[in-house]
Order: structure tokens, then sequence, then C-alpha cells
């Protein structure tokens, strides 16, 4: 595996109350590029993704064991600040959730409240690397419920984007759009994917092919393979790797 | 069909078309009658200025001022109160918490506590308790807080208002969305910024309905100021929160039971209670309106 690892997981469990749902997960993420992290419905793929920024700490009941590391340093040491985390650490939801509010304002959201300065060229800059910027034209005053789903999933990249983030967790995010609109959502991954470390999780097989470098597959809380996605594609290590890729199962 | 299970349907049918149209007549003798005799005497002159000659003449602009002062003061208190409290519950305690559980309660058996209960306890607890406490540590025992005052009796109908301003938030804390909730903390905000930016904007008209509500209600309710600060007659305007006050509600029991002439008094009567019916009807009509609104945009929202 190449250079040093942006998330490292050691040992990583996690129970939802009596469900144990991460089983001893070792994984280690490299800087930059897409990781996909593939396997069949409730194998823990989306929980895994949220031990990276601790979303999982909203829910109750939820217990995490051993550790996950970014950059080297440890995101579930006491004196960490979840704030400061989560904004090097972002993330894009299954569904398209931008606030009720005008374009802009969703944007100038995550810079208003770490405080950041140049809130106006922020927001260009962060709207002109998804492309919204030259489509909306001078529209980005208008509500962002008024958008179509991709540009609406787009803009919710946008404002990630805007507080600065080292890393984006992309959450099947890609599930609720037609084919056209997720090729495009493809696109920008790839164009982000120098600049950003991306994880996304995804149950579409040929869409973790295209656009991701490395795969990891999990198959009931433990990880069963993880390599670069050819590698993955190709020649899996695994019998079980092979027979979902395959479409045995799943 | 026999001819006699017709007769019984066609009858049955006759009898809850009645009992409607009861409901519906009632409710239109009393605003028709209290309208007809009502409007005569009504306008700027009866709304601007005081009642003469005991409460036979004039008009009852000191009470149409008192019930607005009131309303005033107890919104101040019962809104940042009521919305504390609603936020807490929805927002900050875990949803199986002993003392949620515990505060639904209260808010509960408030609810159902007879406004005339609140006036005692308005009596016992603010006017002998702190506002005697307050006279005997500012002012050496020297009368100021510990008699009926306006800041007592808004007090008193902040607290019989409370569960109307509690509940309405929390419905309006309810339907903003849960995934704008995760959205903010994603990107690093704090509980109280989440709060703050994304939720009360999302449910402030739902507030702002309660506080009209509570606003209507308190317009309309006269046991819970009877003995905690309104005034029989004051001949001049309330200056000061340790100053008694004239109400709307208080002036037409006063009207209707203390007035040395009669005849002299109804018609004063009669439009006093009309102007105290359309200010609680235009409350509780734009508080409808606002509610109605926030629900259609909820549904073209999701």
């Amino acid at each position: 595996m190449p250079t040093a690892a942006k998330i490292e997981t050691k040992d990583l469990h996690l129970w939802y109350r009596t469900f144990h749902a991460l089983k001893g997960i070792h994984l280690a993420i490299p800087s930059r590029g897409i990781t996909a992290i593939i396997g069949p419905s409730g194998c823990g793929k989306s929980t895994l993704l949220r031990t990276f920024n601790r979303m999982n700490d909203l829910i109750p009941g939820a217990r995490v064991g051993g550790d996950v590391l970014l950059d080297g340093a440890s995101i579930y040491r006491d004196a960490l600040s979840l704030t400061q985390l989560r904004k090097r650490v972002g993330m894009v939801f299954q569904r398209p959730n931008p606030f009720p509010l005008s374009v802009y304002e969703n944007v100038a959201y995550g810079p208003k409240i770490h405080g950041m300065n140049d809130l106006h060229g922020r927001v260009r800059r962060s709207l002109e690397q998804t492309g919204l910027w030259s489509e909306l034209g001078d529209r980005w005053h208008v509500s962002a419920l008024s958008l179509p789903p991709e540009q609406q999933q787009r803009l919710c990249i946008s404002r990630l984007l805007a507080v600065e983030p080292e890393v984006l967790l992309m959450d099947e995010p890609c599930s609720a759009l037609d084919p056209i609109a997720t090729a495009r959502i493809e696109e920008l991954m790839i164009a982000l994917k120098s600049t950003y470390t991306i994880v996304i999780v995804t149950h579409n097989m040929q869409q973790a092919a295209r656009v991701s470098d490395y795969a990891a597959y999990m198959l009931l809380g433990e990880l069963v393979e993880f390599a670069e996605t050819d590698k993955v594609f190709t020649q899996p290590a695994d019998s079980r790797t092979e027979e979902y890729i395959s479409g045995r199962f799943g | 069909m026999t001819h006699r299970a017709r007769w019984a349907a066609t009858s049955f049918t006759s009898l809850t078309a009645l009992a409607c149209l009861i409901i519906v007549a009632v409710v239109a003798i009393i605003l028709g009658n209290i309208a007809i005799h009502g409007v005569d005497r009504l306008g700027l002159d009866f709304l601007t200025r005081s009642p003469e000659h005991g409460v036979t003449q004039g008009g009852i602009f000191p009470a149409i001022f008192g019930t607005v002062a009131l309303v005033i003061l107890m919104t101040i208190a019962v809104i940042p109160l009521g919305v504390a409290t609603a936020v807490y519950m929805h927002e900050y305690a875990a949803k199986d918490s002993p003392l949620v559980w515990l505060v639904r309660l209260a808010i509960q058996n408030l609810a159902g506590v007879p406004a005339i209960v609140f006036g005692l306890f308005g009596v016992g607890f603010f006017i002998q308790f702190v506002g005697h406490g307050i006279d005997n540590i500012l002012y050496g025992g020297e009368l100021h807080y510990g008699k009926p005052a306006i800041l007592w009796a808004s007090l008193t109908m902040a607290l019989l208002t409370l569960p109307t301003v509690v509940v309405a938030t929390e419905e309006a804390l309810r339907a903003v969305p849960q995934s704008y909730r995760e959205v903010a903390y994603s990107l690093g905000a704090t509980r109280w910024q989440m709060i703050r930016k994304v939720v009360l904007p999302q449910a402030v008209s739902g507030i702002l309905t309660g506080g009209i509500l509570a606003v209507s209600r308190g317009a309309g309710e006269v046991a819970p100021i009877l003995f905690t600060g309104a005034a029989y007659l004051l001949p001049h305007l309330p200056t000061r929160l340790s100053d008694q006050f004239m109400e709307l509600g208080y002036h037409v029991y006063v009207l209707a039971t203390q007035s040395p002439d009669v005849e002299a008094t109804k018609p004063i009567l009669y439009s006093t209670v009309l102007v105290l019916l359309v200010l609680t009807f235009a409350l509780n009509f734009t508080a409808v309106m606002i509610r109605s609104r926030i629900r259609r945009r909820l549904r073209e929202g999701r």
C-alpha cells in the first residue's frame, strides 16, 4: 500500500446497544484519492464511515472500542474538539439535504459558524469548485430547495468545501439521483480527489469500479478485503469478495 | 325498508342536523346581540377616553391600555421561559430522561389548573413572598412591591399561558427535519450553533403562533389578575411596574356588577365586550393563519 495513511482504524469495534456492528476493523485509508467501501446492505459500511467524523456519537446507545487515527492522532481522545474534527472531516449524505435557505446562505453557513474570513470569496470559490457558480449565474439568492436534486447534491458538496475540509465522507451520495446526475457527481468526485481524501460508501459496484482508487469490502461487520480497486475487482484475494463482486449474492 | 325504519332514519338525521343548528344559533345569537348593541357607541371617542361619572359615561381607554401593557409584560416573561423549556426538552435532554418526564407532567398539570387558582397563587407567591421580600430587602419594609401590581399580574398570567407556549414550541421543534440537525453537526456546528442558526429559525413561526395564542388567552382571562393587580377604576394610567392597572375583561365584570346606574352602563358594557371579542378573535385568527402557512410550507419543503 502507498504513502502515509490519512485515516487509520485500529481494532475498531462498534456496538448499537447489544448489536455488534463493527468487529475489529483494521484499515488504513491513503491520503488523497478515492476509497470506496462496498458490501451488502447492513454490513456496517455506513457505520464505519460515520466513525470517521464521530457522527455515531449522536445515536443513543452507540459505543466504540479500539481507535481511529486522523493523520496519526486519535479522534477518540478526550481532548479532541468535535467541531474541529468535523470541520476537517466533512460529510455528504445520501439524500441531498440543503437547508431551506438561499444557495448563498447554504454555502455561507459553515464559514459563518467557524468565523472564517472572506465570506463572499469563499462562497464563490466553493460554488466554482462544483461548477454551480457558472450554471446558476446570478441565481445564488434563489431557494436551494428550488434546484433539481443533482444541483442540490452539488450544493451540499459546495457547502462542505466552504469550510476547507481535508476528508470528504460520502454516504451513497448518488443513490437518490438518476444515471445522468450520477455521472456528473462522479466527474466531480474525480476532479476533487487530487485535493481531498474522499471516502465513499456505495452499494453500486459499477460506481466503485469507475471512480475509486482503493476498495474495501465489508461483510457482516468485518473488513474482508482492502486493496487497489483494480486488484479487488480482478483478482480478489478472498473468495467471499469474489462471490460478491461476481454478483452471486448481495 | 319498513315504514317504521324509514321514519326512524329520517328523524335521526333531522335530530343531528338540529343539534348542529343549535350550536350555530347560540354563537350567532351571542355575537349578533353583542355586535348590534355594542356597535352604536363604538367610536374613536369611546376607545380614547377614560370612564366618567362612575362608569356610566366616557370610554375605556385605560382598560385597553392596561390590557396591552399586561400582555406585553406577560409575553416578555413567558416566551423566553417557555421556549427555553421546550428547547431543553426537545434538543438537550435524552428522550427517556426522568427530568423531562417530570417537566412534561408538570406542564400538563399546569394546563389543567383552574385560572382562579393561579390568581391565588399569584397573591401568595408573587405579592406576599417575592413582593414583600423585595420591600423588606430594598426599601426597609416600606410598601412598594408587596401589593397588587401590573408586574405580578403579568407574571401570574405568564404562568397560566406557559403550557401553551411550551407545547407550541415543542411542536415547532418537532417539525424541523432531523437531517438539518445532522448536516449542521457534520459541518462542525456546536449544539448551540445548530439550535440558534438552524432549528430556531425554522421553528420561529411555530413559536410565534404559540405566543399569539398565549396572548389571546391572556387578554381574555380575568381570574388570574383579579387579586394580583387589576383595579376597579384608576385616575391615572400605570407608569411603573408596581402600579395597578385597568383591564378589559375585569372592566366588563366591573361594568356588569358595580355600576351605580345599570341602564346607563349597559351600552358601555356591550361595546366593551365587543372590543374584547374583536381583540381576542383577531389574535386567534392571526395565529391560525400563521400556523396554516407553516404547515403548507412544511409540506412543500419535503
